[in-house]
């Protein structure tokens, strides 16, 4: 059996188990929800969710588009300051010294706090809310693109300091590949956080997107549509995580076949 | 398993280099605290010569390799390498360290190929030569593998290869077989010694291991504690190829004998109470 046949194995396989896993989880919800009779505005059952969801989910849609946007552009300006200034920071301890204070100052703030504020600053359209997006995601991508960056092997840049090769080129060939499996760790992390932003941002002020929409229905106590939406911003950050996930797959495979190694093993074992 | 002699066919046989390590001494500060690490090193090395530095941990032996390389700029001192003065690194060599320290996101061959890539050349003129270099240690199958996939004693012979792909005149290693097993170890210095015989390159070999060193050099340089200095050059006049049968003669035993004797006034080695004890004489 092919390498490759294995590893599409093993995914199914983790897909059947946690298809397993949720089958029981909503088989359990839904009959404690007809047994213990639990009002619908408290818990409805996840048929009544799934009808509310089938009924209204137009309306749903353009917000979805709203916070998807925010979410994604939010995230790609993290990116692409923060893996620029991580090799800046890489480079030269003065000014590792010299950002790293501020940096975890910003990083202790509690940046949810501060969400109100940018509405007075920025008001009410999308830019408060690109900025919590970016916020909260740029720290954890900063700190791991820093952290892979300066771990590489001082033998290696040894050895490349021994050929003559420019720094642009030690760069290219070892530093950044080195590191990449760091700044995908970062960047997953940041992927998670980045949905989180988006919908505290529009709890404080916004008036569309999934968060406005969670905020209404759940004043109307209309708690199913509550459900369907939470389940919508779910699939948002798992389909920007799974896309990070694949860039990650197709751009550091060997890394990952490497630390996927010992889990082969144990397939193969069992 | 095939021997690194093949090397012979595939270098060209280039010239070698001497070295001068003239009144070298490094000191590293660390806020106030002074460590002197080595103190007065003078030590000429002939081109094609084959030199091993033997001492105990943190005698400064590393030390002594990164400064003849030029990666680290001693605190007093210079080393010559066929005369010039010795100023940042110096690229005319091919170094190999304890740990392989390949890429694991290249191939062995990608990695053999790394040496020539940095220096700027076009690594597809290298390919065939990086192929017969790592068939030559006896990993012709596997230069398409990936480092992971290598046990540790192939992965440093593919870091040895690396060192060798753009035949450099002076090979500088660092303990290159320290983390090796026994048997392995054994093979790779049988291997090294042919190779060396077959190319003459100037070598320069850091390690522990006095038997090593004893079997490979042409000169052993014996180096005393922190800070180290050279506590005496020592001729191997041992017949080569020295192979595995060296080990049985008895000139090889009074030599070792001789580099333990300067271990054992320092109190670096003591000597058990066993009953063996006494069996060799005190110096």
């Amino acid at each position: 059996m092919t390498w490759r046949m294995q590893r599409l194995l093993a995914i199914t396989r983790g897909w059947r188990d946690g298809i397993i896993g949720f089958a029981v989880l909503f088989t359990v919800w839904e009959i404690s929800a007809h047994v213990f009779k639990i009002p619908k505005y408290i818990l409805p059952p996840p048929t009544a969710i799934w009808a509310d969801l089938m009924k209204r989910y137009p309306r749903m849609i353009d917000a979805a588009f709203a916070t998807t946007s925010e979410i994604v552009l939010g995230f790609l300006i993290a990116i692409v300051v923060s893996i620029p200034l991580a090799i800046f920071v890489s480079y030269s301890r003065p000014i590792e010294r010299m950002i790293f204070p501020i940096l975890i100052a910003l990083q202790i703030i509690p940046k949810i706090a501060i969400a109100p504020l940018f509405i007075v600053w920025f008001g009410f359209g999308m830019m408060p809310k690109l900025l919590l997006v970016f916020l909260l995601s740029f720290f954890p991508i900063l700190v791991s693109s820093i952290t892979g960056l300066k771990s590489v092997p001082t033998d290696i840049l040894d050895l490349a300091r021994s050929t003559g090769s420019s720094e642009l080129m030690v760069f290219r060939k070892i530093r950044l590949p080195h590191s990449l499996p760091a700044i995908f760790t970062g960047l997953k992390v940041a992927a998670t956080l980045a949905t989180t932003a988006a919908i505290v941002a529009e709890f404080v002020a916004s008036d569309k997107g999934l968060g406005y929409m969670l905020l209404e229905f759940n004043g109307n106590l209309e708690t199913g549509m509550v459900f369907a939406t939470v389940i919508g911003l779910s699939l948002i950050g798992i389909i920007l995580y799974a896309m990070v996930e694949f860039v990650e797959r197709n751009v550091v495979s060997r890394h990952v076949s490497q630390r996927d190694a010992p889990e082969k093993q144990q397939l193969l074992g069992s | 398993m095939t021997a690194l002699r093949k090397e012979a066919d595939v270098a060209a046989v280039s010239g070698t280099s001497a070295i001068h390590v003239d009144g070298v001494a490094q000191v590293f500060r660390r806020g106030d605290a002074e460590t002197r690490a080595i103190e007065r090193i003078d030590l000429s090395i002939a081109a094609g010569e084959f030199v091993s530095v033997v001492g105990p941990s943190g005698c400064g032996k590393s030390t002594l390799m990164r400064i003849i390389s030029g990666l680290l700029s001693p605190s007093q001192g210079r080393v010559l390498i066929n005369g010039q003065a010795v100023k940042g690194p110096y690229t005319d060599l091919g170094i190999v360290f304890q740990q392989p320290v390949l890429l694991d996101w290249r191939s062995i061959l990608g990695n053999v190929l790394l040496q020539v890539e940095l220096r700027s050349q076009n690594p597809s003129e290298y390919a065939e030569r990086g192929k017969a270099l790592l068939e030559a240690v006896g990993l012709g199958d596997f230069h398409d593998r990936y480092p992971y996939e290598l046990s540790g004693g192939m992965q440093q012979r593919a870091a040895i290869c690396r060192a060798l792909i753009h035949d450099p005149p002076l090979l500088l290693m660092d303990e290159p077989f320290g983390a090796l097993d026994a048997l392995t170890r054994e093979q790779m210095r049988v291997d090294l010694e042919e190779l060396w015989l077959s190319t003459r390159k100037t070598v320069v070999f850091i390690t522990h291991s006095i038997d090593e060193a004893v079997l490979l050099s042409d000169r052993v340089v014996v180096m005393s504690p922190r800070p180290g200095r050279i506590e005496r050059v020592i001729d191997i006049d041992l017949p080569r190829p020295r192979g595995l049968e060296a080990r049985r003669s008895l000139r090889f035993t009074a030599i070792v004998e001789e580099i333990t004797g300067i271990f054992l006034s320092r109190g670096l080695l003591r000597r058990g109470r066993s009953a063996l004890a006494g069996t060799i004489p005190r110096r």
